[in-house]
């Protein structure tokens, strides 16, 4: 009999192999699934994992496809770090397109570089703010995270989808739910191709989360409140602190995604401005073992299962339901695998009972 | 989901074909590569609905013009960053005709046809058009009209339930046609309105069709995309209308008739124009005319109900009857068209309006 046993200390060795381990065997079920439909295997896997790496425009599309994934992912890893559960990423992402979108639609006149600022600012502000409300409600009434942020998103979808077919909706458009398209100086610059200064932004919000559970007090403070609550209260550390900076956070991560999206992607308000990617970056962060550099590398994994998923859609004549059927093995076993960081398999005899 | 139009490229569709020839010459005398015809859905083929006509559109094309074409599909692609993705994707594998077959791809279905002169766009229910983008469409009101006046007649109470998506003129000209097409043969008749805010979710199309019934309508009717009201009219024994393709098997006692997108011709035709160098930007917008909206079987009705319905479609398809003559007045009483005249295509497409007798509010 296979048992897990805990390890003393988690494994160095595991912490690299876990990923090689864990795609080759999605790579191996894979190809046996790809075989029994009939498609060529190795064509399959260099479709789905090398074919998106070899254009330069495909590279493009992996870093416009991340930009979002990261960012959030980020945010949330910090998060639930520090034992806060936001699941509503989707909703502080959508509200924070919503209030950066107010410059370009309220006011289209205001065409200078400060426009594009106050737009990324309102952005965060727009994202916190909407996170603020599971926060507070936490820690004034304990009421469950999980349930007021998740509840919240369905509030902000259909706060945008009234504002696009309403108030905002674009007067030319006859009668379409759709903003007016933002003018040049509305829209985010690009760095090359379709990547926008999204992308750059990312990597800075990556690189100060890391900082600051590294570095600083306040990081180690969310830490020890996530692991070990009445360690953190002895130590002066305050559960509501932790609520609040975790959910602010995080929250603004999510809008400045939102705004980004939208500002650099999509140029202009529609009813859907996200397919999930609030919801994808919750499996973004516990990919990237809840670490901000680790959630980068999972947005950028996640980001090439959607673009390889496509490339074999397109070159196999693969469905979206096998493509996603695949993506989704490749996760499960990713998350299965990084067991064996902090357990061992251990073959034990089973022994006769008397 | 959809509205469209518009303009010109013959050197480029010749150059497309031409393109093929060159080096594979030798080993294929005369074999010119096919053209690559490439679709984007918002939906799963499987959905019985729209993305699934639109990908019975893409295996006519197959059919028809067979190893002259070669077709394939991305589905399932969200409005958004990612139907840019999609769309250059295809680009890149090839792919000269590019048919993007829902509503709100319009603005990256036009950014992409800015990047690539020499591709032709075709996008489906949009109101944008460029020199190698085209529009196209359905005046599935047509079909409503027919349904309406169905309704009006087999209805014991008088009374239909509609379960509508989006307060978009696609779906405000249908709920307007189906009540002028009722009221036409019982000047009575009412319906009620439910908006789901979704193109397709089985569980809430068929909450709305039990709470319709609930409510006394004996009818439903719907301008979403799944087969479930449908199959919820079964269950109730009432009576329902099929939406984009024919939806008999989901309701082989209820369905009167169903109103089904045809969009065929349309896509073949505009195939054999790229191949023959005659494609031009074009808003084209075809009714039952041309065989773009067609009526299932009329079924479950009295024998003079399937004469008036069949009456009707002939009527419409001729050209003798416009589902909006005058005299019509909207739900303020203000004369909308006066007698004897017809409503513009211009106010047709942009309709925010409800028609009188409708008993519900748009929202503003």
């Amino acid at each position: 009999m296979i048992v897990l046993e805990k390890r003393a200390e988690p494994s160095r060795l595991w912490a690299f192999l876990a990923p090689v381990v864990a795609i080759a065997a999605a790579g191996l079920t894979g190809a046996v699934l790809f075989a029994l439909l009939g498609r060529d295997p190795l064509l399959a896997m260099w479709t789905y994992f090398i074919e998106p790496l070899t254009s330069a425009w495909s590279l493009e599309e992996l870093a416009v496809k991340a930009t979002p994934l990261a960012l959030i992912g980020a945010g949330l890893a910090l998060a639930y770090r520090a034992n806060v559960w936001n699941i509503g990423a989707e909703g502080q992402l959508v509200m924070g397109a919503i209030a950066g979108s107010a410059i370009p639609i309220l006011l289209p006149e205001w065409n200078d570089p400060l426009a594009l600022f106050v737009m990324l600012a309102l952005g965060l502000a727009g994202g916190a703010a909407w996170a603020a409300i599971p926060a507070f409600l936490k820690v004034r009434f304990n009421v469950n995270e999980i349930l007021s942020s998740l509840m919240l998103v369905y509030v902000a979808q259909l706060f945008l989808d009234w504002l696009v077919r309403g108030p905002w909706r674009d007067p030319m458009g006859f009668n379409f739910p759709k903003s007016v398209s933002f003018t040049d100086w509305h829209v985010l610059p690009a760095i090359s191709g379709r990547v926008h200064l999204g992308a750059l932004l990312a990597l800075l919000a990556v690189a100060g989360l890391w900082l600051l559970l590294r570095r600083a007090r306040m990081g180690f403070a969310l830490k020890v409140m996530g692991s070990a609550p009445r360690a953190g209260l002895f130590g002066g550390f305050s559960m509501a602190q932790a609520c609040w900076i975790s959910f602010l956070i995080s929250g603004a991560l999510a809008g400045l995604a939102g705004i980004c999206e939208v500002s650099g992607s999509i140029g202009q308000l529609q009813p859907s401005i996200s397919p999930g990617y609030g919801f994808t970056a919750i499996i973004v962060a516990f990919l990237g073992r809840l670490s901000p550099v680790g959630a980068l590398f999972a947005a950028l994994l996640l980001a090439l299962t959607y673009l390889g998923g496509e490339a074999a859609q397109l070159a196999l004549g693969l469905s979206a339901k096998v493509t996603q059927a695949f993506q989704g093995m490749l996760l499960f076993f990713v998350l299965a695998a990084d067991v064996l960081v902090h357990y061992r398999l251990r073959l034990q005899r089973r022994e006769a009972k008397s | 989901m959809s509205i469209n139009r518009r303009e010109t490229l013959k050197l480029a569709a010749a150059a497309g074909l031409a393109a093929g020839t060159g080096l594979g010459l030798s080993s294929r005398v005369f074999a010119a590569e096919p053209l690559k015809v490439g679709f984007i859905y918002v939906g799963p083929v499987g959905d019985h609905g729209w993305s699934y006509q639109h990908d019975q559109g893409r295996q006519a094309i197959e059919k028809a013009l067979g190893d002259k074409v070669k077709t394939s599909y991305l589905e399932k692609i969200p409005e958004g960053a990612d139907a840019e993705r999609a769309l250059e994707r295809l680009v890149r594998s090839g792919h000269k005709l590019i048919f993007a077959t829902s509503f709100g791809y319009m603005d990256t279905v036009l950014k992409v046809a800015r990047r690539h002169p020499d591709v032709f766009f075709e996008h489906a229910t949009g109101y944008k058009r460029a020199k190698n983008v085209s529009t196209y469409s359905s005046r599935f009101y047509e079909g409503r009209y027919i349904i309406g006046r169905i309704a009006g007649k087999m209805s014991k109470k008088g009374l239909a339930g509609y379960i509508a998506s989006f307060p978009i003129p696609e779906v405000i000209r249908g709920i307007n046609s189906f009540l002028l097409g009722a009221r036409s043969v019982n000047p009575d008749f009412r319906i009620k309105v439910i908006w789901v805010n979704t193109w397709y979710d089985p569980g809430k199309e068929s909450d709305a069709a039990k709470v319709l019934i609930s409510q006394g309508a004996d009818i439903i009717t719907q301008h979403t995309d799944s087969a479930a009201p449908m199959q919820v009219a079964e269950e109730k024994g009432v009576y329902a209308f099929g939406q984009a393709s024919d939806m008999i098997k989901f309701g082989p006692h209820a369905q009167l008739t169903a109103i089904i997108d045809n969009w065929a011709p349309y896509y073949i035709s505009r195939a054999k124009a790229v191949l023959e160098g005659t494609w031009k930007s074009t808003d084209t917008w075809g009714g039952l005319a041309a065989g773009m909206v067609k009526m299932a079987p009329y079924t479950n009705m009295p024998d003079d109900v399937k004469k008036m319905a069949m009456e009707t479609e002939e009527a419409i398809r001729s050209g003798k009857l416009h589902p909006f003559h005058g005299p019509i007045r909207d739900q303020q009483g203000k004369l909308r068209v006066k007698e004897g005249e017809v409503l513009s295509d211009k106010d047709l497409l942009g309709m925010n309006w409800y028609v009188e007798g409708v008993d519900d509010k748009l929202p503003k």
